[in-house]
Order: C-alpha cells, then structure tokens, then sequence
C-alpha cells in the first residue's frame, strides 16, 4: 500500500523516536559511576536507622532547620542506639561524623541531580583535594 | 457505570502491582520486564499507527475554514485561519499544538428562561487543558534525571524552575500542584457538565485516572512515603543502558507507580491518547487552502478514465440533446 506525504511524516516519526530514545543514546551505554558516600569512621551509628536515613535525612534536617531558626530549641537528640548529640546543628553536630560535604553529601546528590540550599546560609568549610 | 469501571480497572492495576512486588517478590518483572515491553509496544505501536494513518491519501483540500480566505486583492485574508501558504499553515499548526488555539475559541451554549439561546466564551477548557499537558510535559522531562548518568545542564534548570518556591523538603515541585488540579479539572468536566457526561466513555475516563494515579503515586513516593532514589536511579540507568539490576531496598510504592505508568505506555498507541501523534497530522488543520491556485488530482483516479469537459459530452450528444429541445453552446 502506498504511503503519502513520506516526506513529512517520515522526520516527524524520526524526531519521535530521538525523543523518546533520549536515555538511550545520551547514556549510550556508559551507566556512569554509583555513589560511594564515605562513611564517618567515629561512629556506627547515626541519629535514624540508615534505612530512614537514606530517604527521608532531608525531611529530618529540614525539621532540625525550622527547630532551630524559627524556634530557637538546639536541644540534645538521641540516636537509635541511645548516644546522645550535643545540639541539632550541621556544621556542629552532622559534620562532626560526616566530615566532607563533597565526599559524603555531594557523592548521592550529584548522582541524583538533587541540589540542596544549604549553602546559601551556611558558610560551606573549605576542603582541600 | 462509565465512570465506575475504568476507577475499578485503575485500582485493579495497583493491587495487582502490589500483591505482584509486595507478596510473590516479583521485583524483576515489574521492574524491568514490563518497563521494556510497555516502552517497545509504545514506540513501536505509535509508528505503526502513524504509517498506517499515512496509508490514507487524503487528496482534497479539507482545511476547516474559520475565516476570509484568499480573494481579490482588496479583501483582506485571514492567514492563519484560513491559510493559503506553507508559512499559513506552519503557523496554524505550531500554535494550535503550542497553545491549543483551537481551544481558545471554545464557546458554552446556554438555555435562558424565554427560552432563550445564548452563547458565551468558555476558556476554562483551554486554561486547563494547557496547564495539564505542559506540566505533564515538565514533569516527564524532569524524571529524565533518573535515567542519565550525567544530568545535563538544562535538567538543573527546569529543577530549579519548577521548586522556585524552596518549600519544605524534598523540595516542592510547583508541576505537581498543577499537574493534579488540572486533571481533576478535565475529570470533574466530564461528570459534572451533563452535556459532556453524556458522551463521555470509559475510554475517556480510563486514562484520566490512570494519569491521576501515576501523578498521585509519584508524589505520595516523593513527600510522604519515600523511597531509595540513588537505588531507583541504578535501576533506571540500567534500563537505559541495556543492564539493568534491582539492587537494595526500593520501596512497593515505586513499582506501582512504574507499573501504571507500564500500563498507560502500552495502552496508549490504541487509545485516544495517539491525538499526540493525530495532532500533527489532522488535515482540517494541516492543509492549506489553495484550491484555487493549485490542482489536487485524487491518487485513485482510474488514468484510463479521461477528463470529459462539457464541450466533449455536447460534440458527443448534440443531436439528441437539439431533438430533445435542449438548448446547446454550440448549434
Ligand atoms: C507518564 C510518566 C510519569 C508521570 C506522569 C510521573 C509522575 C510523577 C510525579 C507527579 C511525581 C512526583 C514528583 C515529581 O514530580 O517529580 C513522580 C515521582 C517519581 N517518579 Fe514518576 N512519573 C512518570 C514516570 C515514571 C517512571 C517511568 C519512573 C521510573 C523510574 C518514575 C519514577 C519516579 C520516582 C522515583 C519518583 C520520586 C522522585 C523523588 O522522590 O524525588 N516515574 N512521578
């Protein structure tokens, strides 16, 4: 059976199928690198059970921040397996344990294209290498 | 009924995913099986029904006229609704693709007391109709990120665009507000106006809460229930790059939202959905109206059969046509 007008419809199906494909040749293969956050060494465990940790840290901080902002209460939390921390605080109580931005929190953000404000009121500390 | 069935059909999906994934442990095939085989049957169904739209010669000039055509130079043509040149038509159609122009000029009829008829404007179908697609649009082009390796540039951008707001954590995304209000719009429209209640079908209402529940399982995934996002994104590159693995804990919530979206993906080349594809290719739009300047000859015309002007059928029956009494051109 004869098709008409090929010469439209045949690019308009073209652009389709580069649009749709997208992932496929963009990636073209290369998976890229997995995330290896690295693991504070003075501590096992942190203030949520890692599982928690993993998906939901940000609605946690995000509580800490208006905790402390908002409401001034900087009060001491304990962790699953009971070990007290001082303060809700990133650069005092977080980064005590995780102690590079860039080799713990940049590791998984990058890779997800996630991009957290918190610099934009915390002064991030400088890390050499 | 019409409503009732295809709202079952749609939670059906869900249990069915969920028992799938939550109780027989079948992680691979909901994550990987039938992701594949819906995205084949997609692409590959949609081009099929393209080349089989374009089996259908369409040789006359059909172009819904909606004002002055081509005339004396004197008469001032309307050129977009009514084009009559390539760059007419190219600008009918990207604005009513872009902006449903068409839409726009959407009007109620009313009954007053009298009676009487009245016709008004009705943009709210157009407002919400746009709003639908392009924040479906953004977010289809925002997940992009879970399924490159290296996000670029201008996925940071819409990213940012679209939680220009910061509120909460994870961010709020301003599509997904939209995105749900809208298609509850486009529902509440069928059920509500009687007239469209009328002629509304399952096969309109299918869709509708299936797109609903893809939207409202993503965003239960995002701000309430959570789930492993670096975990997903492994999968999901996998799948991009030919090599996929399941690998640590994702969440029963994920593999029913990719499932319905499996579903809407394989039932789409067969639905009224392909108006993606029939958009582009409907010719009361996409023709120009040149009848006057250009001669269609239809592709089925049997080249035996040759023209008979009026001149030919009188030389052939002039002598019956001067008994008959009938007057002719030439004596
Ligand atoms: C028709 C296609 C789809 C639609 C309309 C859709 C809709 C949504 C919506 C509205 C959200 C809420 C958050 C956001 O807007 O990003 C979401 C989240 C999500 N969707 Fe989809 N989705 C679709 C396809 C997919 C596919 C194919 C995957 C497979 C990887 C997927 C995985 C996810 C994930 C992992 C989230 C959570 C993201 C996060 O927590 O930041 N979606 N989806």
């Amino acid at each position: 059976m004869p098709m008409y007008d090929m010469n439209k419809i045949l690019p308009g199906l073209i652009i389709f199928a580069g649009l749709m494909t997208f992932p496929i040749w963009y990636n073209s293969g290369n998976a890229g690198a997995v995330p290896k956050p690295e693991k504070p060494t003075n501590a096992k465990e942190c203030v949520r059970p890692t599982d928690y940790m993993r998906t939901s840290h940000m609605v946690l901080l995000n509580e800490y921040r208006d905790a402390v902002v908002r409401d001034g209460e900087r009060g001491a939390i304990k962790d699953a397996g009971g070990v007290e921390y001082d303060e809700k605080s990133l650069m005092l109580g977080c980064m005590k344990c995780h102690v590079s931005a860039k080799k713990f929190c940049d590791e998984c953000h990058t890779y997800a294209a996630v991009k957290p404000y918190c610099w934009e009121c915390h002064i991030q500390p400088k890390e050499t290498n | 009924m019409r409503v009732l069935y295809p709202f079952i059909a749609v939670l059906a999906l869900v249990a069915i995913a969920f028992l799938g994934v939550k109780v027989a442990g079948l992680q691979y095939l909901f994550g990987v099986v039938f992701p594949y085989l819906a995205f084949a049957m997609f692409v590959g169904g949609f081009i099929a029904k393209v080349l089989g739209w374009a089996k259908s010669p369409v040789p006359f000039r059909i172009p819904t006229t909606c004002g002055q055509a081509n005339s004396l130079k004197f008469i001032e043509q309307n050129k977009l609704d009514c084009p009559s040149t390539f760059w007419g038509v190219t600008g009918r159609m990207l604005l009513e693709v872009f902006l449903f122009r068409s839409l726009f000029r959407n009007t109620k009829a009313e009954i007053h007391d009298g009676p009487k008829l009245v016709y008004g404007s009705s943009k709210y179908l157009w407002l919400f109709g746009l709003l639908f697609h392009y924040s479906f649009l953004v977010i289809v082009i925002r997940h992009m990120r879970l399924f490159v390796g290296h996000v670029p540039g201008f996925l940071h951008t819409l990213e940012a665009g679209d939680a220009l707001f910061q509120v909460g954590a994870p961010l709020l995304y301003q599509s997904d507000i939209i995105f749900v209000l809208a298609a509850t719009f486009l529902f509440l429209r069928r059920l509500i106006n009687a007239n469209v209640r009328y002629i509304s079908l399952p096969a309109d209402y299918f869709p509708l809460f299936l797109i609903l529940a893809i939207g409202i399982t993503g965003i239960l995934m995002r701000y309430v229930l959570r789930v492993d996002v670096v975990n997903i994104k492994q999968l999901a590159v996998g799948l991009a790059t030919f090599s996929p693995v399941i690998h640590g804990e994702i969440g029963t919530v994920f593999f029913i939202h990719v499932f319905l979206v499996c579903t809407l993906m394989a039932y789409f080349p067969f639905s009224k959905l392909m108006h993606m594809g029939g958009v582009w290719m409907s010719p009361t739009r996409n023709m120009a109206n040149n009848s006057r300047m250009v001669r269609h000859i239809n592709p089925w015309n049997d080249p035996n059969i040759k023209p008979h002007s009026y001149a030919d059928y009188e030389d052939e029956f002039r002598e019956f046509m001067t008994g008959a009494n009938i007057p002719v051109e030439k004596e």
